[in-house]
């Protein structure tokens, strides 16, 4: 048989284009019409959360909150959001006492006594709402993802529960929920902020220690407390684009 | 191509195997992706409308205030101004879409105690107390109103 190489790449390379192109028709065809959009519109949106640590009583009124709002599992396991007790001596920040009893459900009793040298402070924590998600990247299957409003959803039809993104978060937000055996964390109560209503953890909140802030949205009040505090993300190092802000944050927090 | 079509049968006959082969993958794809996958990333568009479908417990301060007007009158000038209803009073969604569902009872000393009760680790500005050295067991609201605590008096 003779077929030089030119008429042989010539020849496949226009089969090669021929299939291509069916494959694209073929594709739009059965994509079909896109669905109507809601009246929230998400791209108006870019959803942060501020964290006051020195307003932070340690209530655990946003535990209880985000637990009854979210249904989340009692159990001491699951959590969408607690708060921890920083116990730190001094300038010894590698090693601060941490404790969490039952994630701040139920408030914290004392431990510690008045004037023992060290400063203690309680700490709130939820999902960091990250622009650059490491749980994001990990997801092999398109069930967890950042939101045009950045908000990190997860989609439970989708998740496999193979538990990558629970080991892929940095700040330990995420569990396996033990009904569905598919993984769950905050939401930035996604069916609230929608409506136009606060996620239970801010709303629940006494002291103004959480407050969620719409970046996208010039009036919004959050503009003004990033000008005139100093703030701080947990593990910048990590450049995972968090969007959660702490205010007075201690370098022993991890 | 003459010669194409004359000597390369064998050739033909694999890339009629591949052209089948992304046929249907294309058409397999097609019917086990949603459609609206990837329509803002690699994800299903759906699964924003799926988070937000959840009921809500938590009806927020503005629902309360539809009818209970009067209450942010009481908390005006106080400490409690800008504490929400249902920190207290806890989730009432749906009492506020029917009022004929009565909220749960409070039990004052209790919830005043979950934020006043002195703890190490409370930032020093907040205002809390020692309940015994404090009251000695008398009723916070026997002398605080919980909407105005500046104020003596009930409610």
């Amino acid at each position: 048989m003779t077929l030089d190489r030119r008429a042989f790449f010539g020849t496949a390379g226009k089969y090669l284009i021929v299939t291509a192109a069916t494959a694209k028709v073929i594709e739009t065809f059965l994509a079909g019409a896109t669905p109507e959009p809601a009246a929230y519109a998400a791209a108006d949106h870019w959803w942060a959360m501020i964290l006051d640590i020195e307003k932070c009583i340690g209530c655990g009124n946003c535990v209880r909150a985000c637990k009854a709002e979210n249904d989340v599992p009692l159990e001491a396991e699951y959590f969408r959001t607690w708060v921890e007790r920083y116990h730190v001596r001094g300038d010894d920040l590698e090693h601060p006492d941490v404790d969490s009893p039952n994630g701040g459900y139920d408030g914290f009793p004392d431990k510690y006594s008045a004037g023992d040298g060290a400063r203690t402070f309680f700490v709130p924590k939820l999902c960091n709402h990250c622009a650059h998600s490491p749980c994001v990247q990990v997801c092999p299957v398109g069930a967890t993802f950042v939101s045009p409003d950045g908000v990190v959803l997860v989609d439970k039809s989708y998740c496999l529960g193979c538990r990558y993104c629970v080991q892929a978060c940095p700040y330990g937000c995420r569990f396996i929920d033990p009904r569905t055996h598919t993984v769950d964390k905050c939401n930035l109560c996604y069916h609230r902020i929608t409506k136009g209503l606060l996620p239970a953890c801010v709303e629940n909140c006494p002291t103004g220690s959480r407050m969620i802030g719409d970046l996208r949205n010039p009036k919004d009040p959050i503009h003004a407390f990033l000008r005139e505090h100093k703030v701080q993300v947990l593990k910048p190092q990590m450049a995972t684009g968090s969007k959660a802000f702490y205010n007075g944050l201690d370098g022993s927090v991890r | 191509m003459r010669r194409l079509l004359r000597d390369g049968g064998h050739l033909l006959r694999v890339a009629g195997l591949f052209a089948a082969g992304i046929a249907a993958f294309v058409v397999l794809r097609g019917i086990l992706v949603p459609s609206d996958f990837g329509r803002f990333g690699h994800y299903r568009a759906g699964a924003l409308a799926d988070n937000a479908k959840r009921p809500v417990r938590f009806a927020g301060k503005t629902a309360c205030l539809d009818c209970h007007g009067e209450v942010a009158d009481a908390q005006k000038g106080s400490r409690h101004a800008n504490v929400r209803c249902e920190a207290c009073h806890g989730p009432l969604a749906k009492h506020a879409d029917d009022p004929g569902i009565a909220p749960a009872k409070l039990s004052a000393a209790h919830l005043c105690l979950t934020c006043h009760r002195a703890t190490v680790g409370r930032p020093a500005k907040f205002p809390q107390v020692d309940p015994e050295e404090h009251a000695g067991g008398v009723e916070c609201t026997s002398c605080h109103r919980p909407h105005h605590p500046e104020q003596e008096g009930k409610s």
